[in-house]
This record gives structure tokens, C-alpha cells and sequence, in this order.
């Protein structure tokens, strides 16, 4: 199956990457490539195959209710949640509005 | 069946609701990190390194959060399911960090379950009914933007991103805001008893996405809206009376619903497109490959089942079957946690106390607790201290009465000054002169004197006018100053009279 | 014993270490050396940004604890580089992306914390491909990574493999005598094979993935690389172990697999996978591989011929797989809490994510994030993402069953050697063929090994690839052992840089 050129900015635009013109013309006849490579796929046939879920078999481990047992997943760093972001004051990352 | 209808130029529509209940699950630390789920901090002081999404964090599950999404399912005898599994759905927006939120949309923890309305004459709910859950699911709550903090910028606070949400998914099953109002209550009530979501809608520990449509009586469903985020009871109904409304006008005026996402605003009761919502159709949801699938042993179901409290339906059942109780009373004491639990407490003392079983001062107890001592409460008003009321004063109040020493009114006086006072009930009975005579002698003599003063109506009485009984007692309590005790006092005059 | 600064350079994990035991030389003067090497080496531009303070800081520590008579950890006085995907806390993080450039993070991640406590000590960060998306070190946003090696009589700058390019150049350049790699689908074992070194891909969940940037969750896999395998298992056993913040950490005890080296293999089985003779394979490629079988069989293994017959579409679907899950493990970049934000004049948020990760993202990021991105999206995702997932457990079944007949499989790592930077830059398709043989062993999550085999005609050095049952690092050692003893491989680029 081949995309178009419109569906190529409707996935960029889902992944909110800004493509110009000039960036689509290069992808779409790429994008197609890639895709028609890997729809070798359909050729398997897969009926009755589950889907892989874990890479080694294991039980997902659940963590005690806790709070801040571990101050590497604990709360209380504002300064370093904060410390990287382009734009943080009065304790809160600044946004351009947001009209909902 | 109810029998709502909105009447429309065309005639008359019916309205069909869903709703997805996201309810906070009442946890400490939040559901993959370690930070406190504890509402009104400072912002962005609960955010761990994992909730803000820095590049190379990871989830790890927090077993009470799962636990209780499982409790939850099954006070809904709902079938859980031991093989669940996490999947990411993915969507930009500045309260995700993540840029996705983990849920489970293709084997949720909580399968089929339902519950029940109560009939509700006056609300138009003609009797009861079963209400289907289709799902529960466990999933991370987004942070918060704040908007009118700055002129060009939307502030983002991450305190709640992260926390544990069940999201609570109905069948459309209900035709009514009252009956989904009803349905929004119940489901609290459920699980306010199961403990696993304190239902406290003002601080959004319960928000209701609303699903509506409408439809002429017996055709197929129409297009759905779904308003997001609705945080009263009151709300979810006025949002669905406006939007079945605004959708039938648009059909009649020979328009189409579109599926959206709507918002509802408080202050006009009314709905609006959402904007930020426009890739809600393509939220790729695939399985989280941080996480592997989530299995529950047995063990772990047995403890979610046993530790499961008596739950509303049955409770009520019992307090009409086994504690004789009105349904008018069992529906008022099993409503909300903390009154049956003042309730049973209470009941327990009081039969303790007079020595008895429960069954046998119930009646007695649940009056007091429903409407003799909120009536005092009430009007004492800030000048009563409801912790003087503890359970082992009432039941005293409670014994003194079933044992003929106090009078109700005597009772209600002097539960008024445990409340102001914080005195013990037999040292205020018996200091402050609020205990009945039941001294025959004493009750004897005034007798004797009224009937010496009102032959006439002696001999009326008995010629026949039995209605004259009550003036007799009226007059020996009077004699009295209200304090002799009512059963002697009937016994002493039929006696005297003959 | 060495003394002198070039001779240090020369020297392995266990020579280091054992030497700053032995008091033959100080931690302090490896770190000097090392980092002379590494500030001389700026031609090759394998790291993004070198930290020579910290390198004597932590050489200085080793030192401190040794006149003190401190027991030293099994890296101790080891300068190592660290790939630029690992987070170090204070230490700009960027996994060779623009849209996380000047990023400082506050943490350590759990692999890079347990060489530190090793003992070992940072030289810099090494350059990759962006977000570990590419197999020729061209992708990362600070240029492309030189290669020591070059064709014999030929100038042309050479690719070091990738992702794990700077790595694989800085040690093959003797920067440092080992450095952190991650795999996620050959990114340890293809730049190893492209520069006549070793590198181990363990089992999925040996090594915490825990503040590891990431690129395709359910693949990748940090580990060691190094110009020995006894360099290797010595650094895999500080890098390895169970960290519960990671959900797919492997809960299990962390074996000495040192200690247990073993190049004897009388009793073993080494499997020939027919599957892996592809057309357009080098002549150079299958000599080297019947070599390394002549090899194994002469240290006692016997030879099989096993079937793997999905190999062929491993490749396909690692480029659903991997693009899917990177899709969405890199929406986080987007402009509000760390890293680039690019505001066009009167943008709004949408506006403003757009327009950070138009700039902020290569190319081949791009390209792999718009690919996951519509694999995943409504209607497709069964018809790709599913299928794949099917396949990938197709794959892992052929593992399973070849290792009931076999105790490891022996393939070549890659299917070229090396090739000129720039020459496969604008065939995508080309440049994924080079992680065919590699791709298997990620799918299935199996521990797997490149070790230098011998030199092509023209100079370059080849790899053969070791893949074993789950679990089984030791194993897939002892066979590299046992290659790495017959090969002799001394050879090294001379220097130019
Ligand atoms: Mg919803
Ligand atoms: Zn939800």
C-alpha cells in the first residue's frame, strides 16, 4: 500500500513534526519505500501466533504504596523538575495559552 | 422505564446516557512513582523525576492502586480479570508529560459488572434498575494548566499527573439526569464503602465524562457528544438536560451531531466544543513496552475478596430484614459511610447498655440517630460540640429512656447539654431535676385531687367519653411540671377511673 | 610494568585495574593518559563532551581508598567513556540530539551509577547516532564520528558503526580501554564488528534501563564494550543486576561471569544458522564465518547446522516494532520542560511542539517517529504493529528450538565491513540492511556478542557474532573466548587523527 502525499502530512502533523513542502517531496517517495519493504510481512502467516508481550517471560513486579521510599521516583524536587525547562516561574512550567 | 422525554417540534425524544467515572483511587504515592498523591501543594512540589517525564524515567506499578481497582470490581460483582495489561495512549498536550497516558484500553483489569438505582418516585426512577458497567480500568491522571495566571501563558502544575485513576465505564443505559445522578451517587456510595476513592468531587477525586444522545422512543442510538470532566452530581445532570436539548434542536433545525468532545461550564450550565481535543480519533494506543502484562495470582484475588466491608445493597437488606428497620430508615442510615458506621457504633453500645439484642432497640436507635439527635444538633447550631456526642452518651440518654427515667422531651434536653457541655447524661439527669417520677404515691395524690375537682367530667368519661382519657393525663402532667412518667401515670388514672 | 603515558592507552579493564591494585601505576595516571588521549583525538569526534575534571576526581578517589587500604571495586581506576544515552547527573545529556541539547539532568542512571561505584571513572560522553537511530554514526546532531580505521591507501573518512560509533572509535582509537554501548538493534555489535573490538548485548533486563534515554523500550539493552572479552565480562558484571525501577529489570543474581571464563568448549554444540547465507553477503563475510566455525570446533565445540526460519523478516519487522515504540518515547520532547523549545512569533502549544520537533529532530529521527507514528495510527495498527509483534514471537520460537539442538549460534555480526561516511547516506533502506544479522538476537531479547575475526583485504576489520539461550552471557563468553584466542586479532588503525 502506498501513502499519499496527504497522508504523510496528516502523520506528521499527528506527530507534530512541522514538515515544509520540500521536506514532504523528499519523505513521501522514502516513506513508500520503507513501507512496501516491510509489508513483506503479509506474506507470514500468523493465524493462531499471539502477539509478543514480555521479551523474557516475567511477572510484572508491583511496588509498595510508599510515598518517597526512593528519592530517585520520589516527589518533593521541585528545583530539580524545574531546573531544565526553557520557560519555569512561580513554580510552574510556562506554556504559550492554551485555549480549550 | 422512564419517561423522561424532551419534547421537540417533531415530537418527543428520548435521551441515552453513558458515563465514564474517573475515580481517584485512594492511595499515598501515585500510580509508577513514589510521589504523594496528597491534594493542595504547592505546585509542582509532588512531582517526582519519573511523573515529569525526564528522558530515560520508568513506571513501576503501585500494588495498592491495582488492588483497589480490583476491590472496586468486585463490589460491582464485576469479572476481573488475573491477565491485564497496560497500553500507552498517545496524544500531545502540555498537562502529559509523557506525551501519552498510560491506561489499558485492550485488556482492562475490570471486566462486566453493573449496579443498582434505587426506585425514586419523585425523581421519575419508577423503580429499580440495573445500570451495566461495561469496564474498569486503571489509569494515570493528567496534570492541571491554569490559564488567567498570566496575559500570554498557561501556567502547568504536575502535582496530579500520575495519581491513580479507575475509569468507570457504564453501558447507555441510562434515559434521565436523574437517573444518571442516581447512578453517580450509588457509585460513590460503592466506593466510599470499598474505600477505594474518598468520592470527594470538589477536589476532583470524582469527575464524569458524559456520553449523551438522543434518539426518537425506539429507534437506534443517534450521534454521542461526550462532555468532559464534570465534578458535581448536579452538574452531570444539567449538562445532560443541555446537551439532549441542544442536540435535538440542532436535528430539528436540520442539522447533524457531530462525535466531539465538549466541555461543560458551570456558571451557564451549558456545553462547548473542546478545541485541544482534535486528535481524539487517533490516539494509537499499543501496548506499554516499559511494563510487561499484569497477573494476579490467587492469593492476591482471595485477600481483595475478604477484605471486602459489607456493601450498601446488602447492608440495607439487612437493616429491613434482620433489624426491622423502615425502608425509609435503612436507605437513610446505608446512604453514606459515615452514618451507618455512627449508626452501627451506636446500635452496639445502645444493646450493650440496655442488655438486649440489636434487632430489639434498632427502631429506637436508628430514630434517635436519623431524626431525635440531628433535630437537637441542629438547633444548637455552632453552639453544640458534636464530639461531646459520643456513642456511649447517647446510649445512655437511650437506656435512661427505655427505662421509663427520662421522658423524650427529658432526653432531647438532655442530649442539649452533652452537646453544649460535655457532661455525662445520668450526672445531668439527676443534678439538673430532668428525671421523671414514677413514684406511684406521689403521682397517687395528685390524681386523687384532680378527680376530686372534675366529677363532671369523671362521670362524662365514664358514661362513655373516652376521648377524656387525655384530659386526665394532660392535667396529672401538669400536676406534675411534665415530670412523672407517662406509663404510670396511664396506668394509675385507668385504675382510678375504672 | 608501563609506565608511560601512550603504553597506559594500550592497557585493558583488567590490566588497569589490576595494575592500580598492584601499585605498578596510580589511577591518577591513566585518567591523565586517557584523557591526554582523548584531548588529542578531536579529529575522530567521539565524544559530544569530555570531563577530564571528573576523570581525576574519581581516579584521585581510587587512589584514597587504595593508600588507605579500602577493598577497590572490579572497575576500580578504570576511565571509561559513557555513550551519550545514559543520563549523568550534572553532566550535559543529550543522546546526540539537538532538542536535548544543554540538557543537565538532575539524576544518575542506574548503569552509569554502578560503574561509578565500581570504581570507574568518566572521561566524557560519547558521541552515538541520534537517539541511537542509525548504524553508521552520521545521525548525531554534533557530526559524525570518524572511524580509526581507514582502507588501506585510502584518506576516506570511514563509519565506525553505529549507534555506539563514538564508543566504538574511542576505544578502537585507545581513548579508553572500554565504554558503555546500548543495542537496541545491533548498535553494540555492528559498531564493534566495523572497528576490530568486542561488545556484548546481555539478555533484555540484565542491565536497568533506568535513566537510559530511550529509543525502543521493549528492545533496548545497555552493555559493554571493550577491546577484550575478558574486558567485557568484567565490565558486564559492574553494568548488570536487578534495579526495581525498572519494570523489565531481570530479578536475577548476577553471575561471575569473569571468573567463570572458559574457553573450552568440548561438550558444546555451535549451531550454523542456514538462514543468515544471504545474497549480497561479502565473499570476506562467509570466509570469516567458516573460519570462526573452524575455530570453535578446534577449541572442542561441535559443529551443527540449525534453522532459523523467520530470519528473513526480523529486519521488516524491527522497523515497526522499534519505530512504533520510539513514536511514542520521544512525544516527551516536546519543548516544555527540558531541552529545545522553538516559539514561532504568535504560536500556540501545537504550534510550538511542531515547530521544537521539526528543529529539535534529524532526520532519521524523523523518519522513524512519522513511521511508528503510522503503524500505530487507526486501521493500521493490526495490519503492522500486530503482525510484527506476531513475528517477533515467530522469531523467538526458531531461537528456542535451534537451542534445543544447539548450545550457541555463531553468524557474522554484519554483512559488509565498514564503508565511507556519507556513501549509504541517502538509502535508508540500504543502510537498515547493515543490523540484519543482528536484528534477530534483539527481537528475541537473547544475549549476543561481536568479537574481532580478521582483517579484509583492504585493511578493515570483521566480526563474528555469538547468540545464546537467554540467560546464557557465560556461554556466549566462552565461545568469544575461544574466538578471540584463535583469531589473534592484534591488529590496529594507525593513527592519523
Ligand atoms: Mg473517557
Ligand atoms: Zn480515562
Amino acid at each position: 500500500m502506498s501513502v499519499t502525499r496527504e497522508e504523510v502530512a496528516k502523520i506528521a502533523s499527528l506527530a507534530r513534526i512541522r514538515m515544509a513542502e520540500g521536506d514532504l517531496d523528499k519523505l513521501v517517495p522514502e516513506f513508500n519505500k520503507i513501507l512496501e519493504w516491510v509489508e513483506q510481512l503479509g506474506e507470514v502467516d500468523t493465524s493462531g501466533v499471539e502477539p509478543m508481550t514480555a521479551v523474557i517471560p516475567q511477572k510484572l513486579r508491583l511496588r509498595d504504596d510508599v510515598v518517597d521510599a526512593d528519592p530517585l521516583t520520589a516527589g518533593g524536587r521541585r528545583d530539580d523538575v524545574l531546573a531544565n525547562a526553557p520557560v519555569a516561574e512561580h513554580g510552574f512550567y510556562g506554556v504559550p495559552k492554551v485555549i480549550e | 422505564m422512564s419517561t423522561y422525554r424532551i419534547h421537540g417540534a417533531t415530537g418527543e425524544w428520548e435521551v441515552v446516557i453513558g458515563l465514564e467515572v474517573h475515580a481517584q483511587v485512594s492511595t499515598n504515592a501515585k500510580l509508577f512513582s513514589g510521589a504523594s498523591t496528597a491534594f493542595g501543594a504547592e505546585p509542582n512540589s509532588q512531582v517526582s523525576l519519573v511523573d515529569a517525564a525526564m528522558p530515560g524515567m520508568l513506571p513501576v506499578p503501585n500494588r495498592e492502586c491495582i488492588r483497589q481497582a480490583v476491590r472496586t470490581g468486585m463490589a460491582i460483582e464485576a469479572e476481573i480479570n488475573a491477565w491485564s495489561r497496560f497500553d500507552r495512549k498517545n496524544y500531545f498536550y502540555a498537562d502529559l508529560p509523557q506525551g501519552y497516558q498510560i491506561s489499558q484500553l485492550y485488556h482492562p483489569i475490570v471486566g462486566e459488572g453493573s449496579l443498582t438505582i434505587e426506585a425514586d418516585e419523585k425523581a421519575g426512577i419508577p423503580e429499580d434498575k440495573v445500570i451495566g458497567i461495561e469496564r474498569i480500568h486503571v489509569e494515570q491522571d493528567a496534570g492541571k494548566l491554569m490559564h488567567d495566571q498570566h496575559p500570554t501563558m498557561s501556567y502547568v502544575d504536575l502535582n496530579r499527573t500520575g495519581v491513580a485513576l479507575m475509569e468507570i465505564v457504564s453501558r447507555p443505559d441510562m434515559r434521565s439526569p436523574a437517573e444518571a445522578g442516581a447512578y453517580v451517587r450509588k457509585l460513590r456510595s460503592i466506593l466510599r464503602y470499598v474505600g477505594s476513592c474518598d468520592g470527594n468531587m470538589e477536589e476532583g477525586s470524582m469527575r464524569a465524562d458524559v456520553n449523551v444522545s438522543v434518539r426518537k422512543p425506539g429507534e437506534e442510538f443517534g450521534t454521542r457528544t461526550e462532555t468532559k470532566n464534570v465534578n458535581s452530581v448536579r452538574f452531570v445532570m444539567q449538562a445532560i438536560e443541555h446537551e439532549a436539548r441542544r442536540q435535538v434542536d440542532l436535528i430539528e433545525d436540520g442539522g447533524t451531531v457531530v462525535q466531539e468532545t465538549r466541555l461543560f461550564d458551570p456558571n451557564t450550565g451549558t456545553t462547548r466544543s473542546m478545541r485541544s481535543k482534535e486528535d481524539a480519533h487517533d490516539y494509537r494506543y499499543f501496548p506499554d513496552p516499559d511494563l510487561l502484562p499484569l497477573e494476579l495470582d490467587e492469593a492476591f484475588l482471595a485477600e481483595c475478596r475478604a477484605s471486602l466491608p459489607e456493601l450498601p445493597d446488602a447492608k440495607r437488606a439487612r437493616y429491613e430484614g434482620e433489624l426491622g428497620l423502615t425502608p425509609y430508615n435503612a436507605r437513610e442510615l446505608t446512604a453514606e459511610v459515615e452514618t451507618f458506621a455512627r449508626f452501627e457504633t451506636l446500635l452496639a453500645e445502645t444493646a450493650k447498655a440496655l442488655d438486649k439484642n440489636e434487632a430489639d432497640v434498632a427502631t429506637q436507635v436508628a430514630n434517635w440517630s436519623l431524626s431525635v439527635a440531628p433535630g437537637v444538633m441542629k438547633s444548637l447550631g455552632d453552639e453544640g460540640d458534636a464530639a461531646h456526642a459520643t456513642a456511649a452518651r447517647q446510649a445512655a440518654i437511650l437506656k435512661m429512656q427505655d427505662a421509663g427515667e427520662i421522658s423524650g422531651g427529658q432526653a432531647k434536653e438532655i442530649f442539649e447539654r452533652v452537646l453544649r457541655e460535655g457532661r455525662e447524661p445520668e450526672e445531668i439527669a439527676a443534678t439538673e431535676g430532668l428525671k421523671q417520677v414514677s413514684d406511684t404515691g406521689a403521682i397517687e395524690a395528685e390524681i386523687d385531687k384532680i378527680i376530686a375537682a372534675n366529677q363532671d367530667k369523671v362521670e362524662e368519661y365514664r358514661g362513655g367519653k373516652d376521648k377524656l382519657f387525655g384530659f386526665f393525663v394532660g392535667q396529672t402532667m401538669k400536676a406534675m411540671q411534665g415530670k412523672a412518667n407517662p406509663a404510670v401515670v396511664n396506668q394509675l388514672l385507668k385504675d382510678k377511673l375504672g | 610494568m608501563p609506565t608511560d603515558a601512550n603504553s597506559l592507552t594500550d592497557l585493558g579493564v583488567r590490566e588497569i585495574r589490576d595494575g592500580v591494585a598492584a601499585g605498578d601505576f596510580s589511577a591518577r595516571e591513566v585518567a591523565e593518559a586517557c584523557n591526554a588521549a582523548v584531548a588529542s583525538a578531536e579529529a575522530l569526534n567521539a565524544f559530544i563532551v569530555a570531563t577530564p575534571e571528573k576523570a581525576l576526581e574519581a581516579a584521585n578517589a581510587v587512589d584514597a581508598a587504595r593508600a588507605k587500604g579500602d577493598a577497590l571495586g572490579p572497575m576500580a581506576g578504570v576511565p571509561i567513556g559513557m555513550k551519550d544515552l545514559f543520563a549523568t547527573k550534572g553532566v550535559q545529556t543529550t543522546a546526540a540530539s539537538h532538542i536535548l541539547e544543554g540538557f543537565v539532568p538532575p539524576y544518575e542512571s542506574t548503569v552509569s551509577q554502578k560503574l561509578w561505584d565500581a570504581g570507574a571513572a568518566m572521561l566524557g560522553k560519547l558521541n552515538m547516532d541520534q537517539f541511537a537511530m542509525g548504524s553508521s554514526n552520521e545521525t548525531s546532531y554534533f557530526g559524525n564520528v570518524a572511524s580509526p580505521w581507514r582502507k588501506a591507501g585510502s584518506n576516506a573518512a570511514m563509519s565506525p558503526g553505529g549507534s555506539s560509533g563514538g564508543t566504538s572509535a574511542a576505544i578502537a582509537a585507545r581513548l579508553c580501554p572500554a565504554a558503555t554501548g546500548t543495542d537496541t538493534g545491533g548498535s553494540i555489535r555492528q559498531p564493534a564488528a566495523f572497528t576490530g573490538i568486542c561488545g556484548i548485548k546481555p539478555t533484555y533486563g540484565r542491565c536497568s534501563r533506568w535513566g537510559v534515554v530511550a529509543f525502543a523500550s521493549s528492545l533496548d539493552q545497555a552493555g559493554p564494550m571493550a577491546r577484550s572479552v575478558e574486558d567485557c565480562a568484567i565490565m558486564l558484571g559492574a553494568m548488570a543486576g536487578f534495579d526495581p525501577k525498572d519494570s523489565t529489570s531481570l530479578d536475577a543474581s548476577v553471575p561471575d561471569w569473569f571468573g567463570n571464563l572458559d574457553a573450552d568448549l568440548r561438550g558444546k554444540r555451535v549451531g550454523i544458522p542456514r538462514e543468515y547465507r544471504m545474497d549480497g553477503t561479502d565473499q570476506a563475510i562467509l570466509d570469516s564465518w567458516d573460519m570462526g566455525a573452524q575455530w570453535l570446533r578446534d577449541a572442542g565445540a561441535e559443529i551443527v547446522e540449525v534453522s532459523l526460519p523467520h530470519t528473513k523478516y526480523a529486519l521488516p519487522a524491527y522497523y515497526i516494532v522499534a519505530p512504533a515504540e520510539a513514536s511514542s518515547n520521544l512525544a516527551r520532547y516536546d519543548g516544555v520542560r527540558y531541552g529545545l523549545r522553538d516559539l514561532p512569533e504568535g504560536a500556540g502549544l501545537q504550534d510550538m511542539y511542531a515547530a521544537t520537533r521539526a528543529d529539535g529532530f534529524g532526520d532519521e529521527v524523523k523518519r522513524r517517529i512519522m513511521l511508528g507514528t503510522y503503524v500505530l495510527s487507526a486501521g493500521f495498527y493490526d495490519a503492522y504493529y500486530t503482525q510484527a509483534q506476531k513475528i517477533r514471537t515467530l522469531v523467538q520460537r526458531d531461537f528456542e528450538a535451534a537451542f534445543e539442538a544447539c548450545d550457541v549460534i555463531l553468524a557474522p555480526t554484519t554483512p559488509t565491513a565498514s564503508f565511507p561516511l556519507d556513501s549509504l547516506n541517502n538509502d535508508p533502506l540500504t543502510m537498515y540492511l547493515n543490523d540484519v544479522f543482528a536484528v534477530p538476537a534483539s527481537l528475541a531479547g537473547l544475549p549476543a556478542m561481536s568479537v574481532p575475526a580478521t582483517l579484509t583485504a583492504e585493511g578493515l576489520p570483521l566480526g563474528l557474532q555469538i547468540v545464546g539461550p537467554a540467560m546464557d552471557e557465560q556461554g556466549v563468553l566462552n565461545a568469544g573466548l575461544a574466538i578471540e584466542q584463535r583469531a589473534g586479532f592484534t591488529a590496529r588503525p594507525d593513527r592519523w587523527w
